[in-house]
Formats: C-alpha cells, structure tokens, sequence
C-alpha cells in the first residue's frame, strides 16, 4: 500500500525500517510516521473495537481531530494513532472499548 | 504569564500570512499550532493553484508553503509547535497546553486562524473501518506516502472531491465514481475535467445508501435522488470498493471566537456559523482578529491575502504602521481579495462576506 513512485512528489522521504508488535504479532514501518500510516500499509483496518456494540473502528479523518483512530500504545490507551509517530518496538493493541488505565506507582 | 504582542493560533496560510505582514512592520509574534509541523493544509495541496500571479498561481500548494515559513522564519516570528490553544479568556489570556504542561499566554493582539473541519453525512456503515474523510486520503497519500485504499468511492464533487480524486489516481489509486447529490458538478469546472479524462466516471444526483462489509469496507450502494432530495426506487448501484471518501464540504472551527464572546452569524454560503469581523479582519471584540478558513470557507489563496489585511491591521493597531501607510497597503489588499471573490464561485462567497461585514455595524 506503499506509493514508491508519485508523479508529482517523486519518493518520500520516510524514516529507517523499524519493526514493532500489533497485539504480540511483529510489523514493519517507518521511524517516525504516525502509527496509523505503519498500520495502513501494512493492510491493518481495525484500531479499536466499540464499548457497547462491539463495532470495529479505524482511521477516519487523520489529523488527530475525531479520536476514532485511537488505540493503547505501550501500555497508554487512547492514543491518537493518527498524530502519533511510531518509534522501534512498540507495544500496540487494539483497544477493546475505553481502554484500561493503569495507576502509577 | 508570557506576553506577545501578537499571538496567531494556527500555522496555516492565513496564520502565516499575517505572522508574516506584521513581522515586516516590527511586530514581535508568536504562532501557535497544535500539529508537529506547520503549514496547515497547504504540505497536502500538490495541485497548481488558479488565479493572478499575484494570487501565487501555477505555484503548488506545498510550494506555498515552504515559502512562507522560509519567510517567517527569517523575520523572526516564533513557530511554537505541538501546542492547542485551550482557551482564549478576558482581555486576551489564553491557556496553552504546550506538549504535557499548560502555558498562560497574553496577546497584545490575537489572531485566530484554526481553519476549519470536514463535514460528514451518516448512513448505513459509515462507522466501518475505510469510510473516510477526503482530507484523510490526502494526508494519507500526499504527506505519509501511503494508499488509504485501492479502490476509493467519492462522495461529493465539490472542489476537494474532486482534486482528491485526481490526486488518489496520482498516487496509483482506482477512483470507481465521484457522486454528489447535487445534480451539477460542484467544483471547478478545470479539475473535474482532469479527473474525467483519467476515466472516473460522475454520478450526479446521486447519493450514497449504504457502505457493506462486516469489519470494513466492502461495497459501497448508491442511488438516485429526485428534485427534493428523496431516493428514487429502483436506481441503486453498487460498486465493489474497499474505501468511501467522504467530501461534503467543510466548517470553521470556530470554538475558541465562541468561547471569547465574539458575535457570531449564520452565513451558510461560508459554512456555517461565522465570526462577524470588519474588512480588517477585526471581530467584535477588540483585538481579536480572524483570517482563512476560521472566517468563511474559501481557499488557501484568500487565506493568504486575508492573513495579510490583518497582519497590517493589528500593526496599525499596536501602532507600527502609520494610518497613511496602513490604509494604502489596504485598498491594494482589498483590490487584490476582490479579484478572488468575483466568478460565479467567487460572487457567493462575496455576498456571504458583505453580511459579516454589515452584522459589524450598528
């Protein structure tokens, strides 16, 4: 899903190839893009599922305005994956209604 | 607290332009923007701009941009990024949440230019996972380098439908069809040409039914409507897409312009609900302005000249342009604004324009 070639922007200039893990599983993006773009590119749709009806939800207007695209990252839930850049090795999960918030120490 | 003499709360066209124009007279300003890197919309628009050289026409939008934070940043104006202004009190304080703390912030003057949000209509399986805002598939595409989808349906043929469907084609994306409601094109004439020429065909009269799929996107129904927008039986399409654009228009986040008392005016022509400002860009407070999208939907081009006015205003006002200067460098603004507001798209944003400018008097 990747746009290696653009008529009018040429190539992008993208971050190194880092890998992290979606709910245990080990992916593949770019230092640096928002999560969202790693999780597009790599075909994942689904950020979060829906505290009642249990519906699927995923990016929608990708600028970290509508909070649909949010999902727990590294133990945080509720985090705009949209505006959120991705750094090596982290912890994403899709997140099952509001999330756990766990106290700190 | 800190103290500016002109804050702008937001680093788009408009926020810029203005940073810019007062800087130039000597102006001391701050910009805040709560995205990680400025510009506003403009790093997306890799579409030539129309008009008057003047106007920066044939000039790509990501183009535009760089320019004017080149220029911005060479006059000394103070780009502060990650920060979401919170709130604008009395006698222009605002609360500041820079990164994780929160700043208080006093602008001599304050420009808001917050630009605006994209609307949405609902219909069955718009909640699925690949239903998204045009402005998503253009961020997307156009900043991340990643397809939103491979095969799109857009809804809406306004300007942004249509130059994000010729821009989801450049970026190796199948747009199946542009619908709108409307039983006309509704936007430029130019660019929904090219999208038509790359072979996406228009469904005018048409609206979207439903999307399909379990977990997402996968079918999108649409149908006719009659005169009075009611769906006519028997007409429905369906098109195999894992992706529905939705390009129905935009509205002026004008939350903070509420919350600091200004008067506000219904202009649907513009949007929606408008900060009524001067020809100046003042609003009914004082000494707080508006420019760009904030101020009435129009486009990057008179953000940037709106951005301008009220740079020179505010210099004025702080008294650093003297009013001879002030008001000649106006009418030559004003003449310039006039040339982007006239054309049949022009004319309706200008009538829309006239009734703030009225609701200012009096």
């Amino acid at each position: 899903m990747r746009i290696t070639e653009h008529p009018i922007l040429g190539s992008f200039e993208k971050g190194k190839k880092i890998t992290f893990t979606l709910d245990g599983d080990t992916m593949e993006g770019c230092d640096n893009e928002p999560i969202a773009a790693a999780l597009r590119a790599q075909g994942v749709l689904i950020h979060r599922i829906t505290t009642r009806r249990e519906e699927p939800r995923g990016l929608f207007c990708a600028i970290g305005r509508c909070t649909d695209c949010v999902m727990t990252v590294d133990g945080v839930p509720n985090v705009r994956t949209c505006v959120t850049p991705l750094r090596e090795g982290m912890d994403i999960r899709t997140q099952k209604g509001k999330g756990q918030i766990t106290a700190e120490e | 607290m800190q103290r500016h003499e002109m804050v702008s709360v937001g680093a788009g066209p408009a926020g810029l332009s203005a940073a810019i124009a007062a800087a130039k007279n000597g102006v001391q300003v701050a910009v805040y923007d709560e995205n990680d890197r400025p510009g506003g919309q403009l790093f997306k628009q890799i579409h030539k701009f129309f008009g008057s050289h003047e106007h920066r026409a044939m000039e790509r939008g990501f183009d535009i941009g760089k320019s004017l934070l080149e220029e911005a940043r060479s006059l000394g104006v103070q780009v502060i990024l990650d920060s979401v202004v919170m709130g604008i009190y009395e006698n222009r304080t605002m609360n500041v949440m820079v990164k994780d703390h929160v700043e208080e912030v006093k602008g001599e003057s304050i420009l808001v230019a917050t630009g605006a949000s994209e609307n949405m209509i609902p219909f069955p399986g718009w909640t699925l996972p690949g239903v998204i805002g045009a402005g998503a598939a253009q961020t997307m595409a156009n900043i991340h380098g990643v397809k939103p989808g491979k095969r799109l349906l857009m809804v809406g043929s306004g300007n942004v439908g249509v130059v994000v469907s010729y821009q989801m084609r450049q970026a190796g994306c199948e747009v199946v069809a542009i619908i709108d409601a409307a039983p006309e094109v509704g936007g430029y004439g130019v660019h929904a040409a090219k999208v038509a020429r790359t072979g996406v065909p228009f469904y005018l009269g048409h609206t979207i039914k439903a999307a399909h799929g379990k977990k997402w996107v996968e079918g999108a129904t649409i149908h006719q409507v009659d005169a009075s927008w009611n769906p006519v039986q028997g007409t429905e399409k369906t098109f195999d897409v894992d992706t529905i654009c939705v390009a129905v228009g935009l509205n002026p986040m004008t939350q903070l312009l509420k919350m600091a008392a200004c008067k506000m005016v219904s202009v649907p022509a513009l949007g929606g609900s408008i900060p009524a400002h001067d020809k100046n860009q003042a609003t009914s407070v004082p000494g707080i302005y508006v420019a760009g999208d904030v101020s009435g939907i129009e486009e990057a081009s008179s953000a940037i000249v709106e951005g301008r006015l009220a740079g020179i205003a505010i210099s004025n006002r702080l008294g650093f342009l003297n009013d001879g200067d002030f008001h000649q460098q106006r009418e030559t603004l004003l003449k310039s604004m006039a040339g982007l507001r006239s054309g049949p798209f022009g004319q309706k944003r200008d009538e829309g324009k006239q009734i703030l400018f009225e609701s200012m008097k009096g």
